[in-house]
């Protein structure tokens, strides 16, 4: 087998040990959880005050706002997946295995970033489910929703390999844990929630320096048809430039804590 | 006879201490080989070097002709390891642990399935197939174990302390797997800390102490340099003790405990020549038993001190 294939099968075998896993021990839960209950707590609690605050009508108008950063806080909790997955297999003795086989060497990483992939996709695709629900409606055409679609895939496989990099350089599991939060921080520290504007002086320049608000804005363009400006260009390249390290800097720390 | 396994000057310390120093063995292909030693001595480096796991700061290691070091995928390509502590996915049955290694080894659909169903059927886990592997007993997830390292039927296996911590049974399952395999044309480099068990099972041993191959050669070779066994007798009181020392004179004593070390090879007829003299000499002993040469003897006569205790894991 050339090695491509050999990498491709032995990448596909790993994504289906990760799937297996998350039938058995299943985190779907947790990452809808905590976007769902934002999306009601700001909505039904805050969404008159803060609907007001962005010159619409109740909460209604305020859904339609936050609807987008609730996507991308559902794929931003994500992250805790692969690094879950991946510091908790570096503790297991089937990692020494794998070492002493032929096996195409970022398998194993791969396989936990699709695994966790699918499932936050999965998740996303709730958690719009239940915005619909809600009353949430999109005057996008069927091209823009796919192009939505794509956007959210693409920051959720970057965002993966973050995390995966993240399990690799924890202490253990626990610390594996923690090590995300200030990255699912970030979409409440842009324009998902609020207005930039409507943010004090230095948070707002950390807003709309911060990759979350160009993700935020170019997914609101594509659904609602709102100006897209730079952000279009801007989160292909944040989407590049976080995929990059994490991919990097999770092969590079694979390697060295495995290869002695 | 073609080797499996060569090792030339191979060293490794970790920081200051050296763990293996200038290692030099030669295992035949289609053998097994044994290496033997305490806690500590440097078994598992040994193994995981051989397995790629692990690279050596000096010195050469070739396993089926190919260097570790040099091309380390050639060599996994070739064998299999079963390591000391548990390679197993926890999260997965024992089924889809095995379908997972068919997969990796490139085997195919059928072949997986076919090579799987017949692990499971040869150890005994067929039952337990689709059950989670926290109801599996240790001697199950050590035979799982095993079946693993062998899905791809390696040329070369590496088994690690295999049968630490099984009962007398699972012991004696686990050497009869190993013979099957060596029958079949495997070679087979096991490390052990029972002497018995290198005995049973190998062609060659090589005895390990702080790094250093301290002696090296065929079960028997190896049990002629180590005092033959010994019949140990307890006496209830003074006049016993000295009746006794008067019939068995080549007895070691001590006078503490009131006891003798008779020398033995643990046949009947020795141990019959030893009740006839006391029987001759009327004295009555509170207790004997036999005592055959055990790992602790080994190291006594190979390097003059014990062999290291250690808290087991
Ligand atoms: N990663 C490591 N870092 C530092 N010291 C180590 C490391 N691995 C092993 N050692 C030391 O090297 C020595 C040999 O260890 P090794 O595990 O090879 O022994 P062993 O013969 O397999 O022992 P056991 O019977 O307990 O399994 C021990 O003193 C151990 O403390
Ligand atoms: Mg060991």
């Amino acid at each position: 087998m050339s090695t491509l294939a050999h990498t491709v099968a032995d990448s596909r075998t790993m994504l289906r040990r990760s799937l297996l896993h998350a039938v058995r021990y299943p985190v779907i839960t947790y990452l809808v959880l905590t976007p769902l209950i934002f999306l009601l707590l700001f909505v039904y609690v805050f969404g008159d005050t803060l609907g007001a605050g962005i010159g619409g009508e109740g909460t209604d108008a305020y859904l339609q706002y936050v609807v987008p950063g609730v996507l991308l806080l559902t794929i931003a909790g994500g992250v805790t997946g692969p690094a879950l997955s991946v510091s908790k297999d570096l503790t297991e003795g089937i990692i020494a295995r794998f070492r002493t086989m032929d096996i195409s060497r970022s398998a194993v990483l791969t396989g936990h970033v699709l695994g966790n992939l699918v499932q936050v996709l999965l998740a996303t695709a709730i958690v719009t489910a239940v915005a619909l629900l809600m009353g949430f409606r999109a005057p996008a055409s069927v091209l823009d929703v796919l192009a939505a679609a794509a956007l959210l895939a693409a920051i959720g496989f970057v965002l993966c390999w973050l995390g995966a990099a993240f399990g690799v350089f924890a202490k253990g599991v626990e610390s594996a844990s923690n090590l995300p939060m200030p990255l699912m921080i970030l979409p409440f520290l842009g324009s998902g929630f609020v207005p930039t504007e409507s943010m004090p002086g230095w948070l707002q320049w950390f807003a709309e320096h911060q990759p979350f608000t160009p993700f935020i804005e170019t997914l609101r363009a594509l659904l609602f048809d709102t100006e897209l400006g730079s952000n279009g260009w801007l989160s292909l390249v944040w989407i590049l430039v976080l995929g990059l390290i994490g991919w990097l800097w999770a092969r590079f720390l694979y390697e060295r804590k495995t290869v002695r | 006879m073609t080797s499996a396994i060569q090792l030339e000057g191979l060293t490794k310390s970790f920081g200051e201490k050296v763990v293996l120093d200038q290692l030099d063995l030669d295992v035949a292909a289609g053998r097994v080989f044994a290496l033997l030693g305490p806690n500590g001595a440097g078994k598992t480096t040994t193994v995981h070097i051989l397995s790629t796991l692990m690279r050596p700061d000096a010195g050469v290691a070739r396993v089926g002709g190919h260097d570790v070091v040099a091309s380390p995928e050639a060599v996994r390509a070739l064998i299999g390891v079963t390591g000391q502590f548990s390679a197993v996915d926890n999260l997965l049955t024992g089924e889809e642990n095995l379908r997972l290694m068919a997969d990796l080894r490139h085997l195919g659909r059928k072949e997986g399935a076919r090579r799987t169903a017949e692990l499971l059927e040869r150890f005994d886990l067929a039952e337990a197939a689709r059950k989670p592997l926290s109801t599996y007993s240790g001697g199950m997830r050590r035979r799982l174990d095993l079946a693993m390292t062998l899905v791809s039927r390696p040329q070369i296996v590496f088994l690690d302390e295999p049968t630490t911590g099984l009962d007398p049974r699972s012991r004696a399952e686990m050497w009869d797997i190993v013979r099957e395999l060596v029958a079949a044309g495997t070679t087979i480099f096991l490390t052990t800390q029972y002497l018995e068990e290198a005995d049973q099972l190998a062609h060659r041993v090589a005895v390990l102490d702080h790094g250093v191959i301290v002696a090296d050669g065929t079960p028997s070779e190896l049990k002629r340099l180590v005092p033959g066994g010994r019949i140990h007798l307890e006496f209830e009181d003074q006049p016993a003790f000295d009746g006794a020392l008067a019939v068995l004179e080549d007895a070691t004593r001590d006078d503490a405990a009131l006891a003798l070390d008779v020398p033995s090879d643990g046949s009947f007829a020795s141990i019959r020549t030893v009740m006839d003299r006391l029987e001759a000499g009327r004295v009555e002993a509170r207790a004997l038993t036999i005592h055959t040469p055990d790992l602790d003897d080994v190291f006594l006569a190979l390097t003059g001190h014990d062999a290291p205790k250690e808290v087991a894991q």
